[in-house]
């Protein structure tokens, strides 16, 4: 059932075009119908989770390698797919409205689903080599998503760096994930966290753990690899909404909690982990004060957010981990409305600049109160979710040292003022009255009012009764990222103690900066530190091209004959070196066994070869050519391959006749090379020629390996019921090789078929380009 | 190219090479043979017609697209693969029946035939093809 | 014969090579024709050459009796024949393609048609 769930999206990904254009303006609510009906179905998972019943699925891809389709939907997976099923289906319905019918709509609904499926994929996937490839597939519909407005320069740039910062850090989690397989023994997740304590003994420990850290920074946006983020806000809001703010960048966060039981607890983990997240939980906050775009601002507030995730991984209490997976669903909810309802603030005033916004509460009411909700949410009031969150993760700070407790509440408080810019100024704030705003705002269609007033509703319904959270979904996903069974009582209300004044502090204080936002973004941007490495990306990625085009340059030059000349210099110096090594002492005693006319047939070839290279006549050559590949048929014949010399004499003959056929449209031979690089060939050809004929007469005599034709010879009649073992190894025991072997064959007779039958006449003989013929052609 | 006695020879021919590489197609499993060399002996035949009476006219003999033969072959070599994988066995493994034939032996027919004859189709089809656009270009 | 291939093997060798460096591409198609002699003939003599039996199993037989020829080399060299004839003929349709194109098929001519 589980593997439906992700196929499913697959399928939705691929039927999305045709529903579009079936559905047209209402695609996005049927859209939707498969993200909420799975949505339902992970809800329906979570009560026999808490009996103990984790669903989970295994079918058998490569067993050599160790490679099964194995799925498996514990606690943390579940809470996980809750998110991107439940924000999925909101979001396709919001884009619905959003793009309306103008965009290409289909395009976009396809790479979401692929998307969602993708993602889906990651947090239920068991296998290790499973979940990176779907992680790699959201990193790929992250790149086209991005990059969806694609005629615009801005995008591309910014798709292509997420892609390679992401995709990148995927790599190198893979290194990661083999070794830890190696030292581990088992590709599965769920095997391998049941063998933490050897794998953290391990010497390779380290390496396991920074490379698979790498992986999870770069797709999390964790400091240094955090500028992708705030450029990816190119995309469209609904995917910034989904992928950059609910989901995908979240992967990260689920791979350190999925990974805990494995690589966490140690000390290095604490600084490595935990320090990372604090400083981007800090980091994201302060780099988002001198900003004023909506969304720039919730993008860096996201990379703080996700920051705080990563810190409480790295911490690993078991209020740590609690807090950790309340302040996913908290963050998910609160942050995804504000990022739909920044599209549609964008969408209705044409605006998301927050010093031009203001009073946009009684146009857009709707709106208005998903927001406030979720801003409420993001500050920290008591009574939202935010709140319960936060209380867990001062708590959890307050319990490892004055240093963190400090770093959480500058966090927070930035997200205080992050909350209140983005979330409540524009609506309850009086519009600056020097700007108009370029469009008259009204309220946006009800498809883009469904997300916000669910999501900002869920964040306060879920604040004042956590408890329903805390054994159904919390306490599982708990135990799966501790490593052990834990139960989990919440409350929304915890009394009066330090953290609770810490709290309030934390929301005077952010309301305070927020009364003086402006003065504070004018100083922010003034001291606008270069921090982050986009700077240095962007070199690192220009130093590449200027070494691509320099080697290029270098080695590409365009000569063919000197390619040549260098791979067959390099050959034979290689041969040479190997031979020379091999000492050349002991020959293999040769038969002397001669027939005179095995002989005859050997001067033959040698005779027609030398008439195919020196003959001024084409025809002469090609026709010389056959006579060599009959002689060497003969051999084959003389020598017991009957099968061999059948096909070698029909070939020559079908070779002929396509020389033949080809000579028509070429042109005669031509003498071009001057004498002396003549000469320098012949030296090139001889030195060649003898040296391999020196290597079959060594070669002759090794044996490195048994040879496996034995098993061939003793195999072909009982297990291929074939006498001709030959044909047995072809169509049988290499099966394979030969089913490659005939695709190739029908993709070479294809190609000829296009090169030959594209039409040429658009282009005059000289300076054509083949490439551009050969695709317009294709198209007639 | 319009030698009397090659287009007669051709007429000849034709049926011959048809007959000998089906021939060598079926026995290839336990005689030399096998679908390389049957293929190639069926293209060479219409290869013959191709030369001595144009491509137009080998193409209406043979009636069936050349690129067409190279696909159906394709499949039916990767389907004697996938039928194994019903049986829960590695793709492309040979699965074999016996037919009894009472007085006149047992018949042994297996999925290396099948993929056998997918190679016999495309080898044929391709050599073709190449042929075919050989001849007609220009 | 073991003492007569392997010159036969290197000057087919010497002979494609040399073939391989003319700039004229219908040259350098026929060099390609004489390489793939020369390889699977290197194949085939380097597995050891036997004037014995096809690896055939006989009919009234339950094995094959030694001496026969080793059917290994010769199931890659039988590949190897056919894909190389695909190569030749894919070759000769871009060496045609090229010179239409280009009008030349001077390769040293040629290179400056991507540019």
């Amino acid at each position: 059932m589980i593997i439906f769930a992700v196929l499913s999206g697959f399928g939705l990904a691929f039927l999305a075009p045709a529903i579009c254009r079936w559905a047209k303006e209402r695609s996005g609510w049927w859209l939707a119908i498969l993200p909420f009906a799975l949505t339902l179905y992970f809800f329906s998972l979570l009560p026999g989770l808490a009996e103990g019943e984790v669903q989970s699925l295994a079918l058998a891809w490569s067993k050599e390698l160790g490679l099964t389709f194995s799925f498996r939907a514990d606690g943390l997976s579940l809470a996980f797919a809750l998110l991107v099923g439940g924000v999925g289906a909101l979001v396709a319905v919001y884009a619905g409205g959003y793009f309306g019918t103008k965009a290409p709509v289909e395009r976009f609904y396809f790479w979401l689903f692929f998307f969602m499926a993708s993602m889906l994929g990651v947090v239920l996937a068991d296998n290790v080599i499973l979940l990176f490839v779907f992680w790699e597939l959201t990193s790929l519909s992250s790149f086209m998503l991005i990059g969806f407005e694609h005629d615009r320069n801005e995008a591309r740039t910014a798709a292509i760096q997420a892609l390679l910062v992401t995709a990148s850090g995927g790599l190198v989690m893979l290194a990661g994930f083999v070794l830890l397989a190696q030292i581990g023994g088992s590709w599965e997740l769920s095997s391998l966290v049941l063998r933490g304590e050897n794998v953290r003994a391990n010497p390779l420990y380290l390496a396991v753990l920074f490379l698979i850290l790498i992986g999870a920074f770069t797709k999390s946006a964790q400091f240094p690899f955090h500028f992708w983020l705030p450029n990816a806000m190119q995309a469209p809001t609904p995917v910034s909404t989904y992928l950059h703010a609910a989901t995908m960048v979240k992967a990260g966060v689920y791979l350190l909690a999925r990974l805990y039981p494995v690589l966490g607890g140690t000390p290095i983990w604490l600084w490595a982990v935990g320090g990372v997240g604090a400083a981007t939980m800090v980091l994201g906050g302060a780099l988002a004060l001198s900003q004023t775009d909506m969304k720039r601002l919730l993008a860096y507030s996201t990379i703080s957010a996700l920051g705080s995730l990563v810190m409480a991984i790295g911490i690993g209490s078991e209020t740590a981990l609690k807090a950790m997976v309340l302040f996913l669903l908290a963050h998910g909810l609160y942050k995804g409305t504000l990022f739909l309802v920044t599209g549609s603030v964008d969408h209705e005033s044409g605006t998301r600049d927050v010093r031009h916004l203001g009073g946009l509460r009684r146009a857009m009411p709707y709106t208005a109160t998903g927001s406030t909700l979720a801003a409420l949410s993001m500050a920290g009031v008591p009574l939202f979710l935010g709140f319960v969150a936060k209380e867990y993760l001062y708590e959890a700070a307050y319990k490892v040292g004055a240093l963190w407790i400090t770093l959480v509440f500058l966090g927070a408080l930035l997200n205080v003022l992050i909350a209140f810019r983005v979330g409540v100024a524009p609506f309850w704030l009086p519009a600056p009255a020097e700007s108009g705003l370029p469009k008259r705002p009204h309220e946006a269609p009800w498809s883009m009012v469904v997300g916000p007033l669910v999501l900002g509703a869920l964040s306060l319904i879920l604040g004042v009764f956590p408890q329903v959270l805390g054994s159904v979904l919390v306490a599982p996903a708990l135990s799966a990222a501790a490593g052990e069974r834990l139960e989990v009582k919440l409350a929304a209300w915890h009394g009066v103690n330090e953290i609770f004044l810490l709290s309030l502090l934390t929301l005077g204080l952010g309301i305070g900066l927020f009364a003086i936002r402006n003065d504070v973004q004018r100083i922010a941007a003034r001291l606008a530190l270069p921090w982050g490495l986009d700077t240095l990306y962007q070199r690192t990625l220009d130093g590449l091209f200027a070494l691509a085009s320099l080697q290029t340059r270098v080695l590409q030059h365009g000569y063919l004959r000197y390619y040549l000349i260098t791979i067959i210099v390099a050959v034979v110096g290689i041969t040479a070196g190997g031979l020379f090594r091999w000492g050349g002492g002991s020959l293999p005693h040769l038969s002397l066994d001669l027939r005179f006319y095995e002989l005859g047939i050997a001067i033959i070839i040698v005779l027609a070869g030398g008439v195919a290279v020196l003959s001024r006549s084409r025809l002469g050559a090609v026709a010389a050519l056959g006579v060599a590949g009959y002689g060497v048929a003969s051999i084959y014949l003389l020598f017991g391959a009957p099968d061999l010399a059948m096909t070698q004499f029909l070939i020559e003959s079908l070779t002929v006749v396509l020389f033949v056929l080809a000579f028509y449209h070429l042109p005669n031979f031509a003498q071009l090379t001057p004498k002396r690089e003549r000469m320098r060939d012949v030296v090139i050809a001889l030195i060649t020629g003898g040296l391999m004929t020196t290597f079959v007469f060594v070669a002759g005599g090794i044996q490195i390996h048994p040879s496996i034709s034995q098993f061939f010879v003793e195999n072909s009649l009982p297990l291929a019921h074939g006498r001709n073992i030959v044909n047995v190894i072809l169509v049988d025991f290499r099966g394979l090789d030969t089913l490659g072997e005939i695709t190739v064959l029908g993709i070479a007779g294809i190609g000829v078929f296009a090169l030959l039958k594209l039409r040429m006449d658009q282009h005059p003989a000289k300076g054509g380009r083949p490439a551009q013929a050969g695709t317009k052609g294709g198209k007639e | 190219m319009t030698s009397l006695i090659l287009r007669t020879m051709v007429r000849l021919l034709l049926p011959l090479l048809l007959m000998f590489s089906v021939f060598l197609l079926l026995r290839g499993h336990n005689e030399p043979g096998g679908g390389f060399v049957g293929g190639l002996m069926a293209a060479t035949g219409f290869a013959l017609v191709s030369i001595a009476f144009g491509s137009t006219t080998a193409r209406q003999v043979l009636r069936i697209d050349p690129l067409f033969l190279i696909g159906v072959g394709l499949l039916l070599a990767l389907s004697s693969g996938l039928v194994t994988l019903w049986l829960n066995q590695p793709f492309l493994t040979g699965i074999w029946y016996k037919l009894s034939l009472g007085t006149f032996g047992k018949l042994e027919l297996g999925t290396p035939l099948l993929f056998d004859i997918g190679v016999y189709l495309t080898v044929w089809g391709v050599t073709l093809t190449i042929i075919f656009a050989l001849e007609e270009v220009g | 014969m073991e003492v007569v291939l392997p010159f036969v093997i290197g000057s087919l060798y010497a002979m494609a090579i040399y073939m391989l460096l003319r700039r004229s591409l219908v040259k350098l198609l026929i060099g390609l024709g004489l390489l793939s002699h020369a390889s699977n003939l290197l194949i085939f003599t380097a597995a050891g050459l036997t004037r014995s039996k096809a690896p055939v199993i006989a009919l009234t037989a339950d094995q094959l009796q030694p001496p026969h020829a080793d059917p290994l080399p010769q199931a890659l060299i039988l590949t190897a024949i056919v894909i190389s004839f695909g190569v030749t003929a894919f070759a000769l349709a871009l060496a045609y393609r090229a010179y239409r194109s280009a009008d030349t098929d001077d390769l040293d001519q040629m290179k400056s048609t991507d540019a």
